[in-house]
């Protein structure tokens, strides 16, 4: 499976597949294109404007590509109380990766978390979230 | 000499694989298991039942040879000694995704008791647990269960909400991490009792560890709940998604707004056939349920909250993580006694139960039990039962304002009153917080409020003002 023609032949036949398409569109090209819109939608019947609702409805999908990696910093409730809010500035002195809210990972009791991929960092503080950041 | 440490996604934000890898590199035999749910003291370890905590790679050695300060027998901690494990009874003992384990600790059995007395008496079993939805609603399995089963169709689907979006909860993660077999067969007993043929576990893609977990559960299980088929299916980033009908349009490939009720989706469910959806805890109590029997489980609990709520204690709170109790425990028992109150040893100021949807509650009200009669009698939700504790440092008009922000970010754009109002709600609050015209904006806010709560088609609009609300209510000095 290395093209968009092999994820639409992949999924052939399942059940409400228009998900799972988009999540492996986007892993393999870190985006989901105009072009690969106008393609999902032709293979699956729907129309352009269908596809490109769903797309946009959910905020994991990106319509344009990202160069900088990207850390999701947990911006909810729990984190805040464990003083995630701290590190924001920390966040926005630095440029290189961009950083993203998200709405909590599960780390609830050990937060600020973090995920960068399907990496999880817990306990964060300036001097961790630093170190992370210049890892990437 | 066995080392045991946790692998699920907590344990391993904390450090444990790297933990694990120096063990290993030691020469010592490591096993990875599920994790006890004592989050403080992660990365864990556990050589042969006694337990070293937050232990670093450069401890190792010393571990090893006996020569570290150990916390005791971790099993016979006052934290575990005082829960009623019933769903998370393996937590810590078994490794996830062995079928050796699962099956030498119970497993199963409940699916074959469900298989031999047969789905009417499957039902009755839930019925008798009184068994209520974990997943916020709290309503009755047994009912939703005995209405797709009486519903007439070729196909029918079990779903498994696993999209657990409330910050401060993690039960849920826990179990697809930590034990995911009992999870499917839970599934396997409500597909039989209903007569349904298919199942989908919705998990949010923020659960890596999560969907790796249950995908090899149900594949080395497929044997076992055959015909009944299990596949996977990972949300996309959408608050609103945990919300049922919303669920069941993103599961269809669709934009994920909240349908309209009725139709029920169990009788108008995923497309358009009879639909079992279910909360993962819900799914995961079925199997002991079966197993122990309906009277047994509804022993615990008080009034018509029965049984356990695996209750999960987050934010700053210095003993956080899973705590699995009979419904009746009071709030300040679960925060002071068991949590120990804040981490950062400051006064607690409130605590947020029910995730962003539920209200802030102060300790003058710590008396209340966990029941869902008395929390929705003080305008308070038990939700998926987690618990952020806040510490005297907070600022109530920011977390207000962020309930307000986070309906907007979330909102699935139906209704008007939850799409403009809650950005609205951030304008008036940003102008409180800035002081201007202050009571005005407060009244507009309480204005705004009641418009969400009785405007919304669902609870994410009409929710969102208890936090609101109950923040102005209970610390009033915050806004002015
Ligand atoms: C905005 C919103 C978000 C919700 N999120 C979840 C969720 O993440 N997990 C869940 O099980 N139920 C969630 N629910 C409740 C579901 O709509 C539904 O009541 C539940 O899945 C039914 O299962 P249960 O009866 O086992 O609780 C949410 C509801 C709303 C309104
Ligand atoms: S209340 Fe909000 S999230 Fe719920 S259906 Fe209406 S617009 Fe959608
Ligand atoms: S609130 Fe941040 S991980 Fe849950």
């Amino acid at each position: 499976m290395s093209s968009l023609a092999g994820i639409l032949a992949e999924h052939a036949g399942r059940e409400g597949p228009l998900l799972p398409i988009l999540h492996d569109v986007q892993k393999m090209f870190g985006h989901v294109s105009e072009d690969a819109m106008r393609e999902i939608a032709q293979t699956l019947n729907l129309t352009r404007a269908e596809v490109y609702g769903v797309v946009s409805f959910y905020h994991d999908f990106r319509t344009e590509a990202e160069a900088r990696p990207v850390l999701k910093l947990c911006r909810a409730e729990a984190c805040k109380a464990r003083g995630v809010e701290a590190l924001v500035q920390v966040a926005e002195g630095q440029s290189r990766v961009k950083v993203e809210p998200i709405y909590c990972l599960g780390l609830c009791s050990v937060g600020p978390a973090a995920l960068v991929g399907d990496t999880v960092h817990a306990r964060l503080d300036s001097t961790r979230l630093t170190t992370l950041l210049a890892s990437l | 000499m066995k080392i045991r440490i946790s692998d699920d996604a907590l344990a391993i934000a904390c450090g444990a694989d790297t933990v694990a890898q120096a063990f290993m590199r030691a020469g010592a035999e490591v096993e990875r298991v599920s994790s006890w749910g004592m989050h403080w003291l992660e990365p864990l370890v556990d050589v042969e039942g006694v337990g070293y905590a937050i232990v670093t790679a450069d401890q190792v050695e010393t571990i090893l040879a006996g020569e570290a300060e150990s916390i005791g027998p971790i099993a016979e901690h006052p934290f575990l000694t005082r829960q009623s494990r019933l769903t998370f009874a393996r937590a810590g003992k078994t490794r996830s995704t062995s079928l050796d384990d699962y099956y030498s600790s119970d497993g199963w059995r409940g699916l074959a008791t469900a298989r031999t007395m047969g789905a009417e008496a499957t039902i009755e079993t839930v019925l008798a647990s009184g068994l209520r939805g974990r997943g916020g609603a709290g309503f009755p399995a047994g009912i939703k269960w005995k209405t797709v089963a009486s519903a007439q169709a070729d196909t029918k689907y079990i779903v498994c909400n696993a999209d657990e979006g409330d910050s401060a909860t993690f039960a849920d993660r826990m179990v697809m991490e930590g034990d995911p077999f009992m999870l499917i067969e839970g599934m396997a007993i409500a597909a039989l009792a209903v007569g349904a043929q298919k199942g989908y576990v919705y998990i949010r893609s923020e659960y890596p560890h999560a969907i790796a977990k249950m995908e090899t559960a149900i594949a080395a299980s497929a044997h076992l709940v055959a015909p009944f088929v299990v596949e996977v299916r990972v949300g996309a980033g959408a608050y609103v998604c945990g919300e049922e009908t919303s669920l069941l349009n993103s599961l269809e490939g669709k934009r994920g707004e909240v349908r309209a009720k009725p139709p029920l989706p169990a009788l108008e469910g995923l497309f358009g056939k009879p639909t079992v959806v279910n909360n993962v805890l819900t799914l995961a109590a079925i199997p002991w349920i079966l197993t122990h029997g309906g009277e047994a489980y509804a022993a615990y609990g008080m009034g018509r909250s029965k049984g356990t709520m695996p209750v999960q204690l987050a934010g700053n709170i210095k003993y956080g993580g899973l705590f699995e109790v009979g419904f009746g425990i009071t709030l300040g028992e679960l925060v002071n006694d068991i949590g120990g109150g804040t981490d950062s040893g400051r006064a607690v100021r409130c605590v947020q139960v029910g995730g962003p949807l539920g209200a802030y509650i102060p300790p003058s009200r710590f008396d209340l039990p966990f029941d869902y009669e008395a929390f929705a009698a003080a305008d308070a939700l038990i939700g998926h039962a987690g618990i952020t504790v806040f510490d005297d440092t907070v600022d109530m008009a920011q977390m207000a304002r962020f309930a307000m922000e986070f309906c907007a970010v979330e909102s699935c754009g139906k209704c008007t009153p939850c799409r403009l109002g809650s950005t609205r709600g951030v304008e008036t609050l940003d102008q409180i917080i800035a002081g201007k015209n202050v009571e005005a904006n407060l009244a507009l806010l309480a204005d705004l409020s009641e418009t969400m709560k009785f405007g919304s088609l669902c609870a994410l609009g009409g929710f969102t003002p208890y936090p609101v609300m109950s923040a102005i209510t209970h610390f009033p000095e915050d806004f002015r």
